[in-house]
């Protein structure tokens, strides 16, 4: 897959002296979905406003589609569509005026039909004469996304999407994600939910400190971090675990009612067989068995923890 | 050049002016009023006439520029500065437009709400007195660049302004004192020597005379120098909106 947007040595420090990013390097490959994880303060809204054109990098250059984001600015931004993570609307417009409004401003000719397709795909069209100020959170924050689509973008930037969105809109607006990446809209997303990164996302990109500290294949840091935790209740609650179940790496649970074991689910030989066999042997009655795969919510947290 | 989106805004600027045109038009008419009342009527029967004008035709041009000078400032002000404030200006940078696109749209409408405020206050004005236009078409040029100029620079007070405060400080400290102190209301033959001399350095003089002269033929300074005025004035403001833009100042972080 070719790069549509290729980051070299970026950085940024406020004026405040916050230094935002430090030389962050990355390709978002072509029609993928990139996930952006990170703290508060990471600086993953600062990375997005310098592609987007409202914060001025200190360092560095960005392409995006072959157009340098400075020099070649017309051409660059035309190409993107922005969701802001902080919702700022003219609270008296109407949604369809608003709407109108974000395509004018880049240049494209009106399109009735094109907006209408785009605000039902977000089920806004029922409210297209509302006034934006009536509108709950959740809508205005589907009007953002509607203006980002309003002139048909190839990028599309979402600076935490569903921050403050219920669910099932949380799930709705996924799928409208996906349907627009299966048009082959490139796109990349910060969110705190890392479900939403597990759920959505091709490749996950972890920044901190404003350092990318890994960018992998969503699949492959599953598979790599990922550990199952096998758990083992046991009939009889036990004080100690019998010496020969000891040194097999179980760790018994305070209430001594369960036993669980952590293990590479990619390796070979995962040790369960010989695990359950020693406690048939010690005659020790299992009530039930069961396995977990830890989610991308843990390897964040451990490679947060392992890095800093 | 992107021409939508600089429709785009303009319509966008002028939608509430048309949607309250009572509202827009108003005010601006209502207080031109009043100054006629006030000194028209209340000075005009004492002063009868400057330079053969009468004084109540006399200080219609000023009041013209005055309106055309706080409109100007205050509707491209607030505008720019309204997105800043609530955050939308992010829609603004994120587009792919220059600063020129940028201003025509902001500086463009507000200054054409000044236009019309300023030809009704002269349509009101034919009620009050009998008012001579010399030189129409040179009238509606200077008083489209002179609203322009103003425009511009409000923007680039809007820019500039970091809370309501500041946004009212120039307007109130600078612009109205200027404008009045400025021959308005009266010609700067009528001082004494030494405040005729301190008046011409007063830039709205240049304009208010050269607007004046276009209705009357009489000026207090040449009308060559209120051209050159009004064009520094303007090129200032254009270099002023372009670095700006250029170096990202109050704008881009
Ligand atoms: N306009 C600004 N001026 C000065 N400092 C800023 C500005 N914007 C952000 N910062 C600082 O830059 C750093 C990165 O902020 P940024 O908003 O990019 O983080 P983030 O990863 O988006 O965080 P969050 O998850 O909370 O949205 C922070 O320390 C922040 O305080
Ligand atoms: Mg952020």
């Amino acid at each position: 897959m070719s790069s549509i947007i290729e980051v070299r040595d970026l950085s940024k420090t406020y004026a405040s002296g916050t230094p935002a990013l430090a030389g962050v390097t990355l390709d978002i490959r072509e029609g993928e979905i990139l996930a952006l994880l990170g703290p508060n303060g990471a600086g993953k809204t600062t990375f997005i406003s310098i592609l987007c054109g409202l914060v001025t990098p200190t360092g560095g250059q960005v392409t995006v589609g072959g157009h340098d984001i400075l020099r070649g600015y017309r051409a660059a931004r035309r190409m993107i569509g922005l969701v802001p993570q902080e919702i700022a609307l003219e609270y008296f417009e109407t949604v369809m005026n608003t709407v109108r409004f974000s395509r004018g401003l880049f240049g494209e000719a009106p399109d009735d039909a094109y907006i209408e397709r785009v605000l039902r795909s977000l089920a806004l069209w029922d409210k297209r004469d509302a006034k934006l100020r009536e509108l709950s959170g959740g809508m205005k924050r589907r009007v953002l996304i509607a203006k980002a689509l309003s002139h048909g973008p190839r990028i599309l930037f979402l600076d935490e999407p569903t921050a403050g969105v219920d669910v099932n809109l949380r799930r709705e607006m996924w799928d409208v994600v996906r349907a627009l990446k299966a048009e082959g809209v490139t796109i990349i997303l910060t969110t705190h939910y890392l479900e939403e990164a597990e759920e959505m996302a091709d490749r996950v990109g972890i920044i901190d400190r404003g350092r990318l500290l890994l960018l992998r294949d969503k699949t492959d840091l599953m598979h790599e971090f990922g550990q199952k935790i096998l758990t083992v209740e046991l009939a009889e609650p036990m004080t100690a675990l019998p010496p020969a179940l000891d040194g097999l790496g179980l760790t018994l649970a305070p209430d001594g009612l369960s036993a669980s074991y952590r293990y590479d689910s990619n390796a070979d030989r995962s040790g369960i067989a010989r695990l359950l066999g020693s406690f048939a042997a010690e005659g020790v009655a299992v009530r039930d068995v069961a396995t977990a795969q830890s989610s991308l919510e843990d390897v964040f947290l451990r490679l947060v923890r392992d890095l800093a | 050049m992107n021409g939508r989106a600089i429709l785009t805004i303009f319509n966008f600027e002028m939608a509430r002016f048309w949607r309250t045109p009572w509202e827009s038009l108003a005010a601006p008419v209502v207080s031109t009023v009043l100054y006629f009342v006030v000194f028209g009527a209340a000075i005009g029967t004492r002063i009868q006439s400057v330079e053969d004008v009468s004084y109540g035709a006399f200080i219609v041009p000023g009041l013209i520029i005055l309106t055309v000078l706080q409109q100007s400032l205050a509707n491209a002000s607030n505008a720019i500065f309204m997105r800043k404030f609530v955050g939308t200006i992010h829609e603004i940078l994120a587009a792919p437009i220059s600063f020129i696109e940028v201003v025509a749209g902001f500086v463009g409408a507000a200054a054409l709400k000044s236009v019309v405020i300023a030809v009704v206050i002269y349509l009101t004005a034919l009620f009050f007195v009998d008012l001579p236009l010399a030189h129409p078409v040179l009238a509606l040029i200077l008083l489209i660049l002179t609203s322009f100029g103003f425009a511009l620079w409000g923007f680039l007070m809007g820019i500039w302004a970091k809370d309501w405060q500041q946004l009212q400080f120039i307007p109130m400290m600078v612009v109205t004192p200027l404008v009045f102190l400025g021959g308005a209301f009266y010609s700067t033959a009528m001082l004494p020597p030494f405040w005729e001399s301190v008046a011409k350095l007063n830039p709205v003089l240049y304009l208010v005379s050269g607007f004046r002269w276009t209705f009357f033929g009489l000026a207090d300074v040449p009308v060559a120098a209120s051209v050159l005025a009004l064009a520094l004035f303007l090129g200032l403001g254009f270099v002023a909106v372009w670095a700006i833009f250029r170096t990202g100042w109050r704008l881009r972080p």
